[in-house]
């Protein structure tokens, strides 16, 4: 029998409505008691020191779940492993993460879903995955759905690239909707967007860029919704829709339409959209460094008006969740010309922190929301009814956190394999102090 | 916005941008028109024509014994000879290296070929390259001095320094010196594909802080409206003006550019429109800017953008552009070197 007991902590779990002073008691893996301060002292008393946490001062909270991230294995492991992403989703407090298919080769089998899910990948937390929609992620023909569900698949999709047939997305819909799991869309026409490699406007005119415009993630989203609409008048399914990094006014626009009009479709947001903007490229043009290629990803940074849409949609709720697309690349893959760059950044490490900084601090969100954003709306939008939660019986998944410092991110001292971070340097709120998994410290602050 | 913590350099105010050692990039380098105060510009303008006037055995002495690198991963006839005829007068020794006939060819990195010039003894790297931003990864990655001879849709910064100071010459201004007022009441019209245009984004962020009105003219399909977000500074702000005729005659100076046939992808163009509309043809210029100076960056496309008869006429000041590049050249090498002139 293991038991750590949590104690004086401020507990923040939205899920239950909790926002007080609780004392935590996990065993074996689970959650066993939540109980006012000192309502565990007959545990307390023959529980040996080093089982116990004091909390005082620090929120308790449910372990993150991030619903996209990319570990780069197999094929990758230049970039990242099973192991070093996921030691770095711990140290972000994450104690679930949903693992992208593009690898290589590409993840839509079930050998290679078992194969990655393995325990002898390393994985410090949780590790689920989404399979690719559609064999080597092609666009043309369907993976076998089922098989993948019941090995695990939490959702499909074809991230990097969207599916872009509107037949084969109709079919995925469907199939997925059977099996009542999302398929997560990668919104971008990719026939608006050759040769793009930044959002389309002032910015990237006067870089000499070719641009990303809003209008190749509008149609994939609207395209979308409307398939999601057809399939629910026809076919007695209610597929469910997951738009992956929403990024622009307009396409968060058709989804909070699409919502009121009862439709099932979710969608999460990075913390670089409601962080950054297309500036960010140019920020340091007075220190040389100007086509900053650690600001590149796709969907690209946007425009103010695009950022405070996004902050506005995770404040009123119409973004169902907070996801990093943490995206690793090595050096020589973003010390190259910007266009030639790879897109993506790093985010396990700095999602809480700025969630905290820039919703919290600055928009003044309040703590429960910040988590909810990160813990129980992500479960619910993969189907996960025993996390994001500290039900009594749940999985024991915690995370601790100071909830009042400012602290700078050092990439450097990452323990993801890459350093590709806009945020080297930045100002974060609020710091990880402990991370737990099923029971396990996963992460300890250096103290 | 988050304010991103790593910021080192200072932004001079109004205008321009300060490098500093601690920046990464070398005091020298010339990577974009905004990079330059006004008092930037005269200066390399003042260089210029002392270089001119001086012996050319004098001039020989400048850079004797130093190395100047060309590294060219485009096609180019104008800018390459005059870079290296204007390195060689100074007496530097040139080499180079082309993606034609270089390991370039086998994959090797911009970072990688630049780090090989330098352990070979570059002492400055002048590059031309497809991909905009590419002299600023150059210059990090190095801490050469990198003068940019073209990147991409970016910017042509010699380029727009020499069509100044022929535009200067032209209207019988003192080519020496420049200020904030020095071309105010002038207006240069700029022409024709804008949107690939790095020659008209430097002219168009440089020329208005001297004192130009710059309108840029063009098909939707080549301007886009988001031109006018170049920064123009304290300088008049763009315009754009779609009638090729009511801009021409408001023109001081006419300045045509070639449409990028290799960088059109996607942009659906008819020729034949654009030639009625919008060539440069003798009986327009007679007829609405029979004073204006006629300039072009080349290469030009005879009979596309403009006439053939025009390029050749007493008004056009095309083969005076080559020229400057000499001049101007000179002058931003010796800057890049450390050189006082």
């Amino acid at each position: 029998m293991s038991e750590i007991l949590i104690l004086n902590g401020l507990v923040v779990d939205p899920a239950s409505g909790i926002n007080e002073s609780r004392d935590l008691l996990l065993r074996d893996g689970r959650v066993a008691a939540v109980e006012v301060p000192g309502g565990l002292a007959s545990v307390a008393a023959l529980l040996p020191r080093e089982n116990q946490i004091d909390a005082a001062g620090l929120v308790v909270a449910p372990g993150l779940i991030d619903v996209h991230v990319h570990l780069r294995e197999p094929g990758q492991t230049h970039k990242e492993t099973i192991a070093t992403g996921t030691a770095a989703a711990a140290a972000g407090g994450f104690t679930t993460v949903v693992a992208m298919p593009n690898t290589t080769p590409v993840n839509d089998s079930v050998e290679s879903l078992r194969w990655m899910l393995d325990a002898a990948r390393g994985s410090v937390v949780n590790l689920l995955a989404m399979p690719a929609a559609t064999l080597g992620s092609l666009g043309a023909e369907i993976t076998d759905f089922s098989a993948l569900v019941a090995a695990g698949a939490v959702g499909f999709t074809d991230d990097g690239k969207p599916v872009l047939e509107d037949a084969v997305m109709r079919a995925a819909l469907l199939a997925a909707g059977r099996l009542g799991v999302p398929i997560s869309q990668h919104a971008e026409d990719t026939r608006m967007t050759v040769g793009g490699s930044m959002n389309a406007g002032r910015v990237a005119f006067r870089l000499g860029l070719r641009g990303i415009p809003v209008e190749a993630e509008v149609r994939i989203v609207e395209r979308d919704l409307q398939l999601l609409r057809e399939i629910e008048q026809t076919k007695r399914v209610r597929p469910h829709l997951h738009v992956q990094h929403v990024s622009t006014a307009r396409a968060l626009q058709a989804i909070r339409a699409a919502k009121a009009e009862g439709l099932h479709v979710s969608c999460e947001a990075s913390p670089h959209h409601f962080t950054l903007t297309e500036e960010a490229i140019d920020a340091h043009s007075c220190m040389g460094i100007t086509y900053d290629t650690n600001a590149k990803m796709n969907p690209p940074l946007r425009a103010e008006a695009d950022r405070w849409a996004i902050v506005e949609g995770l404040m009123d709720g119409t973004v169902d969740c907070i996801a990093t697309d943490h995206a690793p690349h090595a050096s020589h893959e973003k010390e190259v010309e910007f266009e030639r760059a790879a897109n993506g950044i790093t985010g396990l490490e700095t999602a809480l922190g700025l969630a905290l900084r820039v919703l919290h601090r600055e928009n003044g969100m309040s703590l429960a929301q910040v988590i909810g954003l990160m813990s129980a709306r992500p479960a619910q939008v993969i189907g996960l009814t025993e996390r994001g939660n500290l039900h009594v019986g749940s999985f024991a998944d915690v995370v601790i956190f100071d909830p009042a410092v400012e602290w700078n991110f050092a990439a450097s001292e990452s323990r993801s394999k890459s350093k590709n971070t806009p945020f080297d340097g930045s100002a974060m709120w609020g710091r990880v102090q402990a991370t737990i998994c099923e029971g396990r410290v996963v992460y300890r602050a250096k103290s | 916005m988050i304010e991103l913590a790593k910021r080192v350099g200072n932004r001079e105010a109004g205008e321009g941008l300060l490098f500093e050692r601690s920046s990464g990039i070398a005091v020298g380098s010339l990577l974009t028109v905004q990079q330059l105060t006004v008092a930037d510009v005269a200066g390399i303008l003042a260089t210029a024509a002392r270089l001119e006037a001086m012996a050319a055995a004098e001039r020989a002495r400048l850079l004797a014994g130093r190395t100047i690198a060309l590294l060219f991963y485009e096609s180019s006839t104008r800018t390459r000879t005059s870079f290296e005829l204007a390195a060689k007068s100074l007496g530097a020794m040139t080499t180079l290296v082309s993606d034609k006939s270089s390991s370039i060819e086998k994959g090797e990195s911009l970072k990688d070929t630049g780090l090989t010039l330098r352990a070979l003894g570059a002492e400055a790297i002048i590059l031309r390259h497809p991909a905009s931003g590419a002299p600023s990864l150059l210059a990090r990655m190095t801490g050469l001095p990198v003068l940019n001879a073209g990147d991409g849709m970016h910017q042509h910064p010699s380029q727009a320094l020499l069509d100044l100071r022929t535009i200067l010459q032209r209207l019988g201004m003192d080519e020496s010196t420049v200020d904030a007022k020095t071309l105010a009441g002038v207006t240069v019209v700029i022409t024709g594909d804008i949107r690939h245009s790095r020659v008209a984004r430097s002219n168009a962020m440089l020329l208005p802080r001297l004192g130009a009105r710059v309108i840029l003219c063009g098909p939707v399909e080549l301007l886009p409206e988001t031109a006018l977000g170049l920064e123009t500074h304290a300088g008049p702000p763009l315009e754009i003006e779609r009638d090729f005729e009511r801009a021409l005659a408001q023109a001081d100076v006419a300045m045509m550019l070639r449409i990028q046939k290799e960088r059109l992808a996607g942009v659906a163009l008819d020729l034949g429109e654009y030639v009625e509309r919008y060539q440069l043809n003798a009986e327009r210029l007679a007829r609405l800017a029979p004073k204006a100076v006629v300039m072009h960056p080349g290469p030009i496309i005879r009979g596309l953008e403009i006439a053939g008869d025009v390029a050749d006429c007493a008004q056009s000041a095309i083969e005076l552009q080559v020229a400057q590049g000499l001049a101007v050249r000179r002058a931003v090498l010796v800057r890049a070197m450390g050189v006082t002139a």
